[in-house]
């Protein structure tokens, strides 16, 4: 029974990347309507940034935790301002398609750089250590890890949903024409919102570099459970990412624990089960 | 001044038919195909390394000298033993290969083993671990250079075993290779009088163990092992470190460890793990030397694995073979079994020999990883801990059950 406490709670820390992930992506498609294949390559780049600020620059962990998305979303609104804007109105598959090709891209020139085995990135001091709860040994910045992710969540959905700028974005991509008939700038708008989302992908990869290696193909590894997170959760939904996030990420933990072997395939299986009976995901809105 | 120019053209004509009437005499066009693991979690102990130890061990041959054709094609096998065999295929009947060499992943090897043998080509296996292949799976056409699973558990885990570390705990990459080392290493174990307490299989690639290390630490095993390499074994290593795992009195075996792993680690976390390798590059002067030219041509300056450093080896020794031929290399029974019968002899692994099984044998070493005081450079990383001759450190034949030997 300890070990199932223990497994939920591993569960509980994994979810917050998927969730962290998830959000950036939702907020994508949510306001521009794009599915954004290149966030695991950006999610890796943010771990890149956090490495390269320490070693080149000396900068610490929790300076990376603020630079790293900046530094990444502004590449990410170079992006948007380049290719993607010129994809408004088209189906959704030509954004699928230039950015899983920009993720090929971005992987592709840091793998010919740095390997493939990675780098090391160390916990920071302050979060070293663990604490015995009883059932089990936790390491201080797991712990970290959960706190601060569901800290960025709740900001993020607040930000959007409860706030007048969120109001507006909402209500620039139900009829852009009209906003912008009020004097808002709505491609400005989008711009930004893609760097927003970005920078949620970014931050995650920093909070990873400590735990996982610095891989260039870190990113690559995750995005398919992710978007499989995105899908269940319903495409678009900012509250349904994040729930759905922490809970795969809490089913894959029991997975692995009551049958190990399943656990790189349990998601996809939940996402069937899941599409069968609600094809708009669990909290999606009918397109 | 005339007469000299067309007497050197006549000589020169003479001598192109000469050369050419030799060489149609004598086919000394040689493909070697290294296939690899060219962008996942092997790639950087194999991959475009492994390559170019192939290259450098053709120019070092000298037999481009001698009149011979050489080259070499790189195929990227994604750790899937369907694309592997397909490209295996592919080599042999459209791009006419003579030699596979490195092939990392025990499920691709084992796979492309039976594409050699089918196709009567050389496969000189540098980067797999499975002792399969040169004992239930042997084959006439294959060699196993390097290292393999049965000399890991004989090493690493047999010094642990006797240093007290008698009940054991594996966490397994759940393919052959995984299987393979959990099976020697568990072997080895029960024959020392330890006992193994459990284990938990992982899927190959898995970001994140804290799951699995959770299961290890709650079995309170004195000793985890590790069966599985690459990305898999550091990731491990590192979040075992994380959930202190060392501190809380159980040791970490990491059964299979390279060079490129430890660097990915970083000495701080990495520092007092043992293992096993056959060769690393700070041995001695020939070792040296050949790092340092090797290094130069590799981006980041990386020194070889031993996965590379198999594969220079391995190459440099089939070369000589041919040589010692003296041409026709495509019938690949005949020139292993020439490979079988002159020693092995080169400046990365000493002396040794090639068994009737296909397993070349030489010395295997204990490692100790250093304290991060104790190194001195970028890839100054290990302190010798033993050596075990490799009569000792491989099957010996009496045990083997390869089908070769009952001849």
């Amino acid at each position: 029974m300890q070990a199932l406490y223990a497994q939920l709670l591993v569960g509980l820390i994994n979810g917050s990347f998927y969730a962290l992930l998830s959000l950036g992506l939702a907020v994508i498609f949510g306001m521009l309507n794009i599915i954004n294949f290149a966030h695991g390559a950006l999610y890796m780049m943010g771990a890149f940034v956090a490495y390269f600020l320490l070693s080149l620059g000396g900068i610490n962990y929790w300076w990376a935790l603020l630079i790293a998305p900046v530094i990444v979303g502004i590449f990410g609104m170079i992006l948007e301002r380049t290719m993607l804007q010129w994809l408004t109105g088209l189906d959704h598959l030509y954004g699928l398609l230039l950015t899983f090709g920009i993720a090929l891209i971005v992987q592709g020139v840091f793998q010919n750089y740095f390997g493939s085995s990675g780098l090391p990135y160390a916990i920071p001091d302050q979060l070293k250590g663990g604490m015995n709860l009883g059932f089990m040994f936790l390491p201080i910045y797991r712990g970290w890890v959960v706190v601060f992710s569901l800290v960025v969540c709740i900001a993020t959905w607040f930000l959007i949903e409860k706030t007048r700028l969120g109001a507006y974005l909402r209500a620039a991509t139900e009829n852009p024409t009209l906003v912008r008939a009020f004097g808002v700038n709505v491609p400005r708008m989008i711009t930004l919102t893609y760097g927003l989302g970005v920078g949620l992908a970014a931050l995650a990869g920093v909070l990873s570099a400590p735990i996982n290696q610095v891989r260039p193909l870190m990113g690559a590894d995750l995005i398919i459970v992710v978007f499989a997170v995105v899908v269940i959760g319903g495409m678009g939904s900012i509250m349904g990412s994040i729930i759905t996030g922490f809970a795969l990420g809490v089913i894959e933990g029991l997975t692995k624990y009551f049958y190990p072997e399943a656990s790189n395939t349990v998601v996809f299986v939940l996402m069937v089960l899941v599409l069968l009976v609600k094809p708009t995901g669990l909290t999606g809105r009918a397109a | 001044m005339k007469t000299t120019s067309i007497a050197s053209l006549l000589l020169t004509t003479a001598l192109t038919f000469a050369v050419t009437n030799v060489a149609s005499a004598q086919d000394k066009t040689v493909k070697i195909g290294a296939l690899s693991d060219q962008s996942g979690l092997y790639a950087d102990l194999g991959g475009p390394g492994s390559t170019l130890a192939a290259q450098m061990a053709v120019e070092d041959s000298g037999l481009a000298a001698k009149g011979w054709k050489i080259d070499i094609i790189s195929g990227d096998h994604q750790n899937k033993p369907d694309i592997g065999t397909a490209i295996a295929r592919q080599w042999f009947d459209v791009d006419k290969v003579d030699i596979i060499v490195d092939v990392p992943n025990s499920g691709v090897a084992l796979a492309v083993n039976n594409v050699v043998k089918e196709k009567n080509g050389v496969y000189i296996n540098s980067g797999a671990a499975t002792s399969d292949l040169t004992n239930a799976q042997c084959s006439p056409n294959t060699v196993h250079w390097t290292y393999d699973t049965y000399m890991l558990a004989h090493t690493t885990g047999q010094a642990l075993v006797k240093a007290g570390g008698d009940s054991w705990f594996f966490l397994t990459a759940d393919y052959a290779f995984g299987a393979a080392l959990e099976r020697d290493t568990s072997a080895v174990v029960t024959a020392n009088g330890g006992k193994v307490v459990g284990g938990v299989k992982h899927p190959l690639n898995t970001p994140d163990f804290s799951s699995f290390l959770l299961q290890a630490q709650s079995s309170k095993a004195k000793i985890i092992g590790l069966a599985n390499a690459g990305g898999d074994t550091t990731n491990t290593i590192k979040q075992a470190a994380e959930f202190g795992i060392g501190k809380g009195g159980q040791k970490l075996a990491a059964l299979l460890l390279f060079l490129t792993d430890v660097k990915a680690i970083g000495l701080e976390t990495a520092q007092g793990l043992n293992f096993t390798e056959t060769f690393y590059w700070d041995m001695n002067d020939q070792t040296r030397a050949f790092s340092k030219r090797f290094g130069e041509k590799m981006k980041n300056g990386a020194m070889p694995t031993m996965v590379q450093a198999g594969v220079y080896a391995g190459v440099r020794h089939y070369l000589k073979a041919l040589d010692a031929l003296g041409g026709n290399p495509h019938d690949g029974v005949k020139v292993v079994e020439k490979m079988k019968s002159m020693p092995t002899e080169d400046e990365l692994f000493g002396k040794g020999e090639i068994q009737p099984n296909g397993r070349t044998i030489h010395n295997a070493y204990l490692f100790e990883v250093k304290k991060p005081s104790e190194s001195k450079g970028p890839w100054d990383f290990y302190k010798l801990v033993g050596t075990v001759p490799g009569d000792q450190a491989f099957t010996p034949l009496s045990e083997s059950k390869c089908a070769l030997l009952k001849k």
